[in-house]
């Protein structure tokens, strides 16, 4: 996608920096081109640990083990799971929309550490090879990417070393992103911005950042003391030498559960963005959105334990971790709430976008009530560690963020390159996503809760037909990736050109050229004071335009 | 109202569970239909309101103008963010009754004495056959059923059968202390309390019986105790649940719920001790 991006308007002035294409693959401090280079990144890493995915429908197709051998196996669920998580989704999220879109959302030139900023992504590139090239020198880590000791300790050591390394390279990066991103939303905004005046997206990488900040470092922490139980033989976490395995997971998960809000929050910011312009409305609550946003930041810190239910956790403590878990229910239903209320009484352009917003919808109100089903310790004990857990983080992390990284990209796309995607192309990917993803997770569910347990490489043979279904609902979902590719980089030569703002948005991007000029905004950036007042108020409706529906719609 | 009545009816009818094989699974079952009605009437209704949203607002080709300029309703807010915290207070303290009545709420250490109570008083071989190193840890871990709840039906009944279950990569074994021996099969009888102690030699592992909708982690380094009842005579998987290395797949082992004459030959048959001892 990189290359094929149209060269960048003549200029004559001799630069520090490389220009033309050359600069995607340079040290570049402009947070455009640092935000297309995680995306084209992390897009990369999606494809390899897509084929990861592929790799193990393929060994469940049937209940041998036939497929790889069984160590092999549990690589591929490693490597897949560290891909997809802190290649693919953690950076796209945060790093390749925030760094693209916050300085604009601000009124900023760039981020507020441009050479950090560069360094964070040129970590990953590095941290990623070494995490893939693992499998093929010395066999990857092969303990999941929860690498639960003594597990994590007793395989071999060389692939779990690796893992450690990249996986801290890449926490690294993280926190960078996640500093950089909190000092240019507080520090760096337009004078005569306002917090409150922020578009959504601001509010959620800044409590985005806040949690990686905050929760980041007790993973590095955690997986450095990991790393000493392997090399020098200490006892942490070994239980030979009078270590603890639980307090492992309980370090493990106080980072990992905020992970969960570090990949769905910022989508939860960029639908708040894409709904309303595409809906011609305002954004439906948005001071209870922002609260929401706070009240997630704060309830994720508390709820990580509800991943120990089974591990010998006292009772008290699953008591208030189901509570608080359950809790965290209350903001993200608000969240959708006020986007039903968005989209209720608009006119909605039924483009990739708004379908891929509304799948998202759609997919993560399911994830969210199996979530609410999995905090009540009863129900979890039964299906912890099984696939109605695959499935149902599946519905978070592919059916949310996944369903919106790809909306973002139709949405932002003729911002980056001045051309639009193809339509019809962009619904049949839409399409396609949406019914693999369903074939392929849905009947999941039922195998968890019928004792089909997870990261298993066979299986009882009566789960067999239903897996082939599953099977089937993943080559789909391979399969849907290719119109989108073909979409993409056609588009970038032949695409119909897009002009400044085809969407006819309010928000600081658009008012600037496409692609915009490296300073953002040629002379001063706007003052953006309302980033949602579209829509027409009501006291203004042409009575004889709209119809008595209209008009009971709107009293609502 | 068609979607609350269609989905308690979905939810009181609807039918995903393997059979209930133990005291705890129909309690189980109770809270799955409660927390699926509820999960139905919330998913279909969301998914109408956006799939209505989607047709009925849907751009039309001559409207060129905006949508409503709603900013947002206090009212309408409020409510939607009291019922689902109501929905979820309910939801929750359902689950902690739920909970309660399948023995987890009891303290550890509480549920550590009884246990060893209990084991003295069935037998004083099954404390000598105690690994010593459980009795220096100090501290036994209480799964689900542990303690109390168990005790109080087993008081008027008989007590608890004792079996000692250790988890290796990659098989169980089931040591009856009572009889002395080692089985790779577990054999419970029907209707009698049973109080499994569990240890892990090398990894963690994960002791599932789907039909008991109950499930334990065996972890190194920390004995942990899981009481049950079972009920429905019939052979049931036990599955490991915690990847535990390459063969995690194939650990796997089944339970025998047999009724307690079955039960009592299987066990005369494998007893090494005296049958006066047992």
């Amino acid at each position: 996608m990189t290359v094929s991006l149209p060269p960048q308007s003549e200029q004559h002035t001799p630069s520090l920096q490389p220009t033309g294409w050359l600069r995607y693959f340079s040290f570049s401090v402009d947070h455009k081109v640092i935000g297309l280079q995680y995306l084209v990144c992390g897009f990369l890493f999606y494809l390899i640990g897509g084929a990861l995915a592929g790799a193990i429908r393929t060994e469940l197709a049937s209940p041998m083990s036939d497929f790889m051998p069984r160590d092999v196996y549990n690589q591929v669920l490693t490597l897949h799971g560290t891909v997809m998580i802190f290649l693919w989704i953690v950076p796209v999220v945060n790093g390749a929309f925030g760094n693209y879109l916050i300085p604009f959302y601000v009124g900023a030139r760039d981020m507020a550490y441009p050479r950090l900023n560069a360094v964070a992504f040129w970590l990953i590139p590095p941290a990623g090879l070494l995490l893939i090239s693992s499998y093929f020198i010395t066999g990857a880590a092969q303990s999941g990417w929860t690498a639960y000791p003594p597990l994590s300790i007793t395989t071999p050591a060389s692939g779990q070393m690796i893992w450690i390394l990249s996986v801290l390279l890449l926490g690294g990066s993280s926190i960078f992103g996640g500093i950089n991103f909190i000092a240019t939303v507080l520090k760096l905004r337009r004078p005569g911005l306002k917090l409150m005046q922020l578009p959504m997206y601001c509010w959620a990488m800044l409590g985005t950042s806040i949690l990686v900040v905050l929760s980041t470092p007790v993973l590095a922490g955690t997986l450095i003391l990991l790393s000493f139980d392997i090399v020098a033989h200490t006892g942490f976490f070994n239980p030979g030498l009078g270590g603890n395995v639980v307090v492992y997971q309980h370090l493990f998960w106080f980072y990992s559960h905020p992970a969960v809000y570090i990949m769905v929050l910022p989508a939860f910011g960029l639908v708040s963005e894409i709904l309303p312009v595409h809906c011609r409305k305002p954004l439906f609550g948005y001071a209870t959105m922002v609260y929401s946003i706070m009240a997630i930041v704060v309830l994720g810190l508390v709820v990580w334990a509800h991943h120990m239910f089974t591990s010998g956790t006292p009772p008290w403590m699953r008591l208030f971790f189901t509570i608080a878990t359950a809790f965290i229910a209350v903001p993200t239903g608000i969240k959708f709430f006020n986007w039903l209320a968005t989209l209720w009484g608009g006119r909605i352009s039924l483009n990739s976008a708004v379908l891929f917003s509304c799948g998202f919808i759609v997919n993560f109100v399911l994830g969210g009530i199996t979530g609410v089903a999995l905090a009540q310790v009863p129900f979890d004990v039964h299906v912890h560690d099984t696939y109605f857990v695959v499935a149902h983080f599946h519905y978070i992390v592919y059916g949310g963020t996944v369903f919106v990284i790809f909306a973002s990209i139709y949405h932002w796309y003729p911002k980056v390159t001045g051309r639009m995607l193809n339509e019809p192309i962009g619904r049949l990917h839409f399409l396609l996503t949406f019914i693999g993803f369903n074939l392929c997770f849905a009947p999941q569910h039922w195998l968890g809760l019928n004792g089909m347990p997870r990261r298993v490489a066979e299986y009882d043979p009566q789960f067999a037909f239903i897996n082939q279904i599953s099977s089937v609902g993943a080559l789909l979902m391979a399969i849907s990736t290719l119109p989108f590719l073909w979409n993409v980089v056609a588009s970038a030569f032949n695409g119909e050109i897009a002009g400044d703002n085809p969407w006819k948005a309010l928000t600081p991007e658009w008012l600037t050229s496409s692609p915009p000029p490296v300073e953002n905004w040629v002379g001063e950036a706007p003052l953006v004071e309302e980033p949602y007042g579209y829509g027409v108020p009501i006291d203004q409706i042409d009575l004889k335009a709209t119809s008595g529906r209209d008009l009971w719609s709107s009293g609502k | 109202m068609i979607l609350v009545l269609g989905g308690l009816w979905i939810g009181q009818n609807i039918n995903l569970l393997p059979v209930d094989a133990s005291a705890n699974a129909p309690v189980y079952d109770e809270l799955f239909r409660v927390l699926f009605s509820i999960g139905t009437i919330l998913f279909v209704g969301i998914v109408g309101l956006v799939v209505f949203s989607l047709v009925r607002f849907r751009r039309k080709p001559d409207q060129l103008g905006d949508g409503l300029a709603i900013e947002g309703n206090l009212p309408l807010e409020v409510f939607w963010t009291a019922v689902p915290a109501i929905v979820v207070l309910f939801v929750g303290l359902y689950s902690y009754d739920i909970y309660d009545r399948m023995g987890g709420m009891t303290p550890l250490n509480h549920g550590m004495d009884h246990g060893g109570m209990q084991h003295s008083a069935a037998d004083h071989k099954a404390m000598e056959g105690m690994d010593e190193s459980d009795a220096m840890a100090g501290r036994v871990w209480g799964g689900i059923g542990n303690g109390s709840a168990i005790s109080t039906s087993a008081e008027n009944a008989v007590a608890a059968v004792p079996i000692e279950v250790t988890a290796m990569q990659f098989a169980f074994l089931f040591r009856y202390p009572q009889g002395d021996f080692i089985s790779g099969e577990l054999h419970v009888p029907a209707g009698q309390p049973v109080s499994l102690r569990m240890e892990a030699k090398d990894v963690i592992h994960a002791f599932w019986v789907p039909e008991f909708r109950l499930k334990q982690d065996v972890i190194p380094g920390q004995p942990t105790v899981l009481n049950f009842t079972p009920t429905r005579p019939g052979t049931y998987p036990i599955v490991c649940a915690e990847l535990c290395g390459p063969y995690h797949g194939g650990m796997r082992s089944s339970v025998v719920v047999e009724e307690p004459e079955t039960y009592q030959a299987w066990f005369n048959a494998n007893n090494k001790l005296n049958v006066a001892d047992a």
